[in-house]
């Protein structure tokens, strides 16, 4: 199979798409244009980037090239995870929690990937080692920006039921117990639906991509498969991982309650 | 040692310096205008917020008393109280026999949904929740503000047995000068970060009227 390379004018025709979208929100006035606009610029001109520098990765590779590489790629992920919080933690923790947990559950897991059930030669070829993490570092992201605003908007609004619980003996960790749970779980719902609905109403991006780049059916599923087990493994394990740390830091060593360290909105 | 609980040299967020004791069996009671941090005194009594200076319970200092255990043994009931759980039984363990009727409720009552209580409903079983943990001192925000003449009497009533059986020290914030000079000795004004006395002759406490109300 031979695969059909896009020209240039393909992918400007593709973009009349924005186009037309940017007119139809100027004219109902929905203010969403610009942001359209921009966001579609800079979707181009990142993955154009990333496009170079896979492409010089691949031509040389060395394992202190794609630690630089997977480096970026966590920062950039730890920054996303902050900016997406309302009323995340201030100061270096906020960045540094969510890092920390993706850094812990991605990392492990890319590595345990690549060396144990993928084996490339050698086990850091970018080729396996950038699109693994990179999607375990999206998906994990995902799991960690939400389930951390969970915790901090509900400890926020919950804040006289938690004080409650407090006063009346119970520990940190059991006063904030509920709150918990739920945080985890809304981390680990889109994920968990990702699965039920593949193959039945989506069929996911990188397998799809595989199948378009001319790769046999089998081989995008049985990847496909892999993938979603390991980005299920990485968000439920960096999701508990950043909650449960950010649960203690709501914390202080005298069980009290410190919304002070939550940025103040 | 039971010398009750002892502040020495005590600042919170609402007060300065305070040195204060409050033997078991004493009422001490605080009243003041609003907004002077009445609430926030007694928050830093239970630990919830930050203090300076030195907090002690028959003579063990607060700091040396994990958190949760400081908090069961001097127990703030707050203006506002907590529920959390759908059921108001849910929040019990077990309530001693006939302190439901005190109050003026049935057995039912643990049944019922928290969100249908009243706000005076609310207040009358979180006393009741806190009374249950046997508390060593009573830090009582303005207890019986949401309650009608009749449930006063009850709450009144319940707190002086309480107070007869268990000898709790209280401190007890309210805006009812009337109801501190029927409970406590001295009454404080809180303002400008002072406890002051309140210049009224102190009358004879329900205890040592044997314990009626």
């Amino acid at each position: 199979m031979s695969i059909v390379s896009l020209t240039p004018f393909d992918l400007a025709l593709a973009a009349g798409l924005i186009v037309l979208l940017s007119i139809v929100s100027w004219a109902m006035h929905l203010q969403l244009e610009r942001q359209l606009i921009v966001a579609a610029v800079r979707m181009t001109v990142q993955l154009l980037l990333i496009g170079l520098v896979l492409k010089a990765l691949f031509a040389n590779v060395h394992p202190g090239w794609m630690a630089l590489m997977a480096t970026v790629m966590l920062l950039a992920a730890g920054r996303e995870v902050m900016g997406r919080q309302k009323r995340g933690f201030a100061g270096v923790w906020g960045f540094g929690m969510g890092t920390l947990s993706m850094f812990i559950s991605s990392f492990a897991i890319t590595i345990v990937a690549l060396t144990v059930i993928v084996g490339p030669d050698p086990w850091y070829e970018p080729q396996y080692a950038i699109p693994l993490l990179g999607m375990l570092l999206g998906n994990t992201m995902n799991g960690i920006a939400i389930g951390m605003d969970r915790l901090t908007h509900a400890a926020y609004e919950q804040r006289t039921l938690i004080e409650g619980r407090l006063m009346l003996g119970q520990s940190w960790s059991k006063a904030i117990e509920a709150l918990r749970s739920d945080s985890i779980r809304a981390g680990l719902i889109p994920i968990v639906n990702a699965m039920m609905a593949a193959g039945l109403v989506s069929l996911p991006g990188m397998m799809t991509g595989q199948i378009l780049g001319g790769n046999p059916p089998m081989e995008a599923v049985k990847y496909q498969i892999l993938i979603m087990f390991l980005i299920a493994g990485g968000t439920g394990l960096g999701t508990m991982t950043a909650v449960w740390i950010g649960s203690r830091r709501l914390f202080d060593e005298r069980h009290r309650l410190r919304l002070d360290r939550l940025k103040i909105k | 040692m039971s010398d009750g609980l002892k502040l020495k040299n005590f600042s919170c967020r609402s007060v300065k310096a305070v040195d204060l004791q409050v033997v078991p069996g004493q009422a001490i009671g605080i009243t003041g205008p609003s907004g002077t941090g009445k609430s926030l005194f007694l928050r830093a009594l239970a630990d919830l917020d930050p203090y300076e200076g030195h907090l002690a319970l028959d003579g063990e200092a607060a700091a040396h008393v994990p958190a949760p255990q400081w908090r069961r043994k001097v127990a703030l009931l707050p203006a506002e109280s907590a529920w959390w759980e759908d059921t108001v039984g849910g929040h019990f363990a077990q309530v001693p026999q006939g302190w439901l009727q005190r109050l003026g409720f049935d057995e039912q009552a643990l049944q019922w949904q928290v969100s249908r209580l009243s706000s005076g409903e609310r207040q009358r079983l979180s006393l009741l929740r806190l009374l249950i943990q046997q508390p060593r001192v009573l830090l009582l925000d303005e207890p019986t503000a949401n309650l009608d003449a009749e449930n006063i009497v009850r709450v009144e009533s319940l707190l002086s047995d309480f107070r007869v059986s268990q000898r709790p020290a209280i401190l007890w914030v309210s805006h009812d000068t009337e109801q501190l000079k029927r409970w406590c000795d001295p009454i404080f004004v809180l303002a400008e970060q002072r406890l002051r006395p309140l210049n009224a002759p102190s009358r004879k406490t329900p205890l040592q009227q044997g314990g009626a109300a």
